[in-house]
């Protein structure tokens, strides 16, 4: 794409103004960076899926641009006790069929969530915590939780509400086919073709006010490229995931803007803490199997390893500086972060004095593990960790694989060593804390996604506390704290926050948002 | 006739068990589709339900049996993205593929064909050697690179045709089809375009080795001795011998076209199977994969079976008895 500088301007000027003539000016037209798997709100708990939704239908509580709660369907929400929670909703909300909300609406969606048949990954588990869910009228509900768990209200912002007629009867084809795309949303629902697009007409009742579009669509391209072209052609006037190496050129082309924010994706490495020796990718200097220990399993080695990171080096490089390097578990602009976790030095003296205080004076080998079609470069960004490491010592082998390979061989535990990615739903560090850190158990549902099987009594003490404190405030202290246990222990490395970056007309804004979602509705006209 | 028919049908049984069989065990290596389609918020007791609900539960062995005592009765099972049968979910796509595929070997028969004649009827012409460098490059450049400089050159910079997409719809024999109209068509002539020119390419040379060989042969002196027009020699002697070649190339050619459009269908973001077969691979979509290949084959089987009949009618040397050694 690299011609593009040199593309004649005047060509270039006198097709856009043909184009913006021919464009009727209240149509929106984006391009999607992945295909949707279904309309149906609770079928697929997946970020593309959730994010076509969201133009449509809304859960109670809406979120600022980086996942501040905000009234939303519901309007408050305070405890009454810490096992009981009442949400008081907004009056006089319509459906796009012209009929009120209510508080029955909210119960019967609840009801169906945990309840979609052959659904590949429900969002059962955002209202398992609810043990009874009444409303004692039409716009209050009262929420009851068998032991005291504050995740809830934040839980809930993944729980789509729909009418009760839909929630009672509708199956995921009702959605597809556009029967039961009953929202309450800024958009209502127009046309879907199956891996092309999705349409949306304006909903002039919408509580919120009205959007600055009369109609939206929404195309699904995958292919970066093509996207990228699609954009400079006119035939969209904004695109997701502007692939880094284009981001400089679109924000210097005068006729398109760029809207980019740090999201809520942690790139991280986990280490294999569940093996005390034998780990399978780690062997001794001269390349014999570690038989008596490891290495990974020392806070001290896991230390070094993270100061032997140069996270400059890989915002700067790699990521063409559309990423910011990483001190904790998620970027400091969300709730619950720690002020007291700057980003690791680089420092490969210091790790090699670490290593050798640890017993590995002439350190030792490793593979790395990571996914090559997963996060944004990440196969680049492997090799630079293999090289820095084996700078202070650790010789490290990389080995990338595709995304669905990798995910299954790591959660059999197959690997000592890997680069992965984690982005928090939540909006804050309780998320990583419980499912990535977390002791692995089954019955309390913590650490299914750790692969490393991490476990440290401490700091899953810490992580308890927090998500038991109903003050928000006590809350996200506690959160900070427990951050910072992470951290001390090196449960993970974590390296850079992925920023999530959008191409638009120039006369288009969008407040870029941390959860990656494109919601039509926050893209104005300049005025 | 009708044994022969009967006798294909029945390899293609085999054929088809082999097959899914292969994709089977190949998916079931690779990974487990839990851990793709699940969200990574998932606690363990989503996750189980989740592979109960995706029938993954149950050992590969009895998996596959299962899969089979349906497909007997031609249920492909269900998409585990979609939720829908998978066949389904296929045929929805099949149409956008179909005609793309038809716009491309369109192109490629209508401009190959003269071109191939033209430049072996004269050969050392200047028009016939700028043919063939042509058919070069078409021969080598990379699908995905030379769609994208089509894009570049006819959307970014002209503007003459739209970048990416499958146009508006209307509804035609039964089939939601956006070639019938000027407004979805002007979408597909860059896709097609793309997916065409190696085909095309492919075409001239053919033809154009085919008419060197064909012109020197004594049935072409003495028709021509005879005195014949030669539009006529050309048109119906010259072209039905150069034809059975080529029939076979374009049957086959039209199959791969239409399993495996996937550079051109992502990059021109058409909705078509080839897109949707990758994402399949990539989700470990089992379902998908192993009817879409299914699918194939016996697309792959009925085309072969069409030519070996067009043989017989382009030859009358050849009897389809023949084949059966």
């Amino acid at each position: 794409m690299r011609f593009l500088t040199c593309m004649p301007r005047v060509l270039l000027l006198a097709f856009l103004s043909f184009q913006s003539l021919s464009l009727s000016a209240n149509e929106l037209v984006v391009g999607l960076a992945a295909p949707i798997t279904s309309l149906d709100p609770h079928y697929h708990n997946l970020t593309p899926n959730i994010s076509v939704a969201k133009q449509v239908f809304e859960p109670l509580f809406l979120t600022d641009a980086f996942q501040n709660l905000k009234p939303g369907l519901a309007e408050s929400w305070r405890n009454i006790d810490p096992l009981t929670y009442e949400i008081k909703l907004r009056k006089g909300v319509k459906w796009h069929d012209g009929s009120p909300f209510v508080a029955e609406d909210v119960l019967a969606s609840f009801k169906r969530i945990p309840d979609v048949p052959n659904s590949p990954a429900s969002f059962a588990l955002y209202v398992r915590q609810i043990t009874e869910a009444t409303a004692p009228d039409a716009h209050t509900l009262i929420l009851k939780t068998a032991k005291p768990y504050t995740g809830l209200i934040r839980d809930l912002n993944s729980a789509q509400i729909v009418p009760k007629a839909v929630a009672e009867s509708a199956k995921t084809e009702d959605f597809n086919s556009g029967k039961a795309m009953i929202g309450t949303g800024p958009y209502k629902f127009v046309e879907y073709k199956p891996g092309d697009r999705v349409v949306f007409a304006r909903n002039d009742e919408y509580w919120g006010g009205k959007g600055d579009w009369t109609t939206v669509q929404m195309r699904m391209i995958a292919n970066n490229a093509a996207r990228v072209a699609a954009l400079l052609a006119g035939d969209l006037q904004m695109i997701e995931n502007v692939p880094t190496p284009d981001v400089k050129r679109l924000s210097s082309n005068k006729d398109l803007a760029i809207a980019q924010a740090v999201s809520n994706r942690i790139i991280y490495l986990h280490m294999d803490s569940n093996r005390t020796k034998n780990s399978p990718f780690v062997r001794t200097a001269d390349g014999k199997p570690m038989e008596e220990a490891n290495p990974l399993t020392d806070p001290r080695v896991r230390r070094a390893i993270s100061k032997a990171m140069n996270r400059d080096v890989i915002v700067e490089r790699i990521m063409e500086t559309v990423a910011v390097p990483a001190g904790q578990l998620i970027a400091e602009q969300f709730f619950g972060t720690s002020k007291n976790l700057p980003v690791e030095k680089y420092d490969p003296e210091g790790a090699k004095k670490l290593l050798a205080e640890a017993g590995y004076p002439n350190g030792f080998q490793l593979t790395l593990h990571a996914p090559n079609n997963r996060y944004i470069n990440d196969e680049k960004i492997a090799q630079a960790v293999a090289q820095f490491l084996t700078r202070v010592g650790i010789v490290t082998k990389l080995e990338t694989m595709p995304s669905n390979i990798f995910f299954s061989r790591g959660s059999k535990l197959e690997f000592s060593f890997m680069l992965a990615g984690w982005a928090s739903e939540s909006g804050d560090p309780s998320s990583p804390l419980r499912s990535l850190l977390g002791t692995y158990d089954a019955t309390t549902g913590t650490g299914a996604a750790n692969r490393g099987r991490f476990s440290s009594p401490e700091l899953d003490a810490l992580t308890t506390d927090a998500m038991i404190e109903i003050d928000e405030a006590k809350r996200g202290a506690k959160l900070a704290l427990a951050s910072e246990k992470a951290i001390e222990l090196m449960g993970i490395v974590p390296l850079h926050y992925e920023v999530s970056v959008w191409g638009t007309r120039a006369n288009l804004t969008y407040a870029a948002r941390a959860d990656q979602y494109t919601l039509a509705h926050e893209v104005k006209i300049k005025k | 006739m009708f044994v022969f028919i009967m006798r294909r049908l029945s390899q293609t049984a085999v054929v088809l068990l082999v097959t899914s069989l292969l994709v089977f065990a190949g998916l079931f290596v690779v990974g487990d589709p839990v851990e793709i389609l699940i969200s990574p918020d998932a606690d363990q007791i989503e996750r189980e339900r989740a592979r109960v609900a995706l029938g993954l539960d149950k050992p590969g062995w009895m998996q596959y049996l299962l899969f089979l005592k349906n497909a007997l009765s031609g249920d492909l099972g269900k998409s585990f993205v979609y939720g829908r049968p998978a066949l389904e979910v296929i045929f929805e796509r099949m149409p956008a593929t179909l005609e793309l595929a038809t716009v491309a070997m369109l192109i490629s028969i209508l401009v190959g064909i003269p071109l191939g004649l033209y430049a072996g009827l004269k050969p050392d012409s200047k028009i016939s050697k700028a043919i063939m460098a042509i058919s070069i490059v078409g021969f080598s450049l990379p699908t995905f690179w030379v769609g994208l400089m089509l894009i570049m050159l006819f959307a970014v910079q002209l503007g003459w045709l739209p970048s990416t997409g499958r146009g508006p719809t209307t509804e035609f024999l039964g089939m939601k089809l956006s070639i019938v109209h000027w407004d979805g068509l002007k979408y597909a002539i860059l896709p097609g375009i793309n997916l065409a020119l190696f085909k095309l390419s492919l075409i001239i040379r053919l033809t154009r080795a085919q008419v060197r060989e064909n012109v020197l042969l004594d049935y072409i002196r003495f028709a021509r001795a005879k005195g014949l027009r030669k539009s006529r020699i050309l048109g119906v002697h010259l072209l039905k011998n150069i034809m059975i070649p080529l029939v076979t190339v374009i049957g086959l050619e039209l199959g791969s076209v239409i399993a495996f459009a996937i550079v051109t269908e992502s990059i021109f973001a058409w909705p078509g199977m080839g897109k949707l077969v990758i994402d399949s691979i990539f989700q470990l979509d089992r379902p998908v994969v192993v009817a879409y290949l299914m699918i194939t084959v016996l697309m792959f089987v009925v085309i072969n079976l069409v030519i070996d009949i067009l043989y017989s009618v382009l030859d009358p040397r050849v009897r389809l008895s023949a084949a059966k050694n």
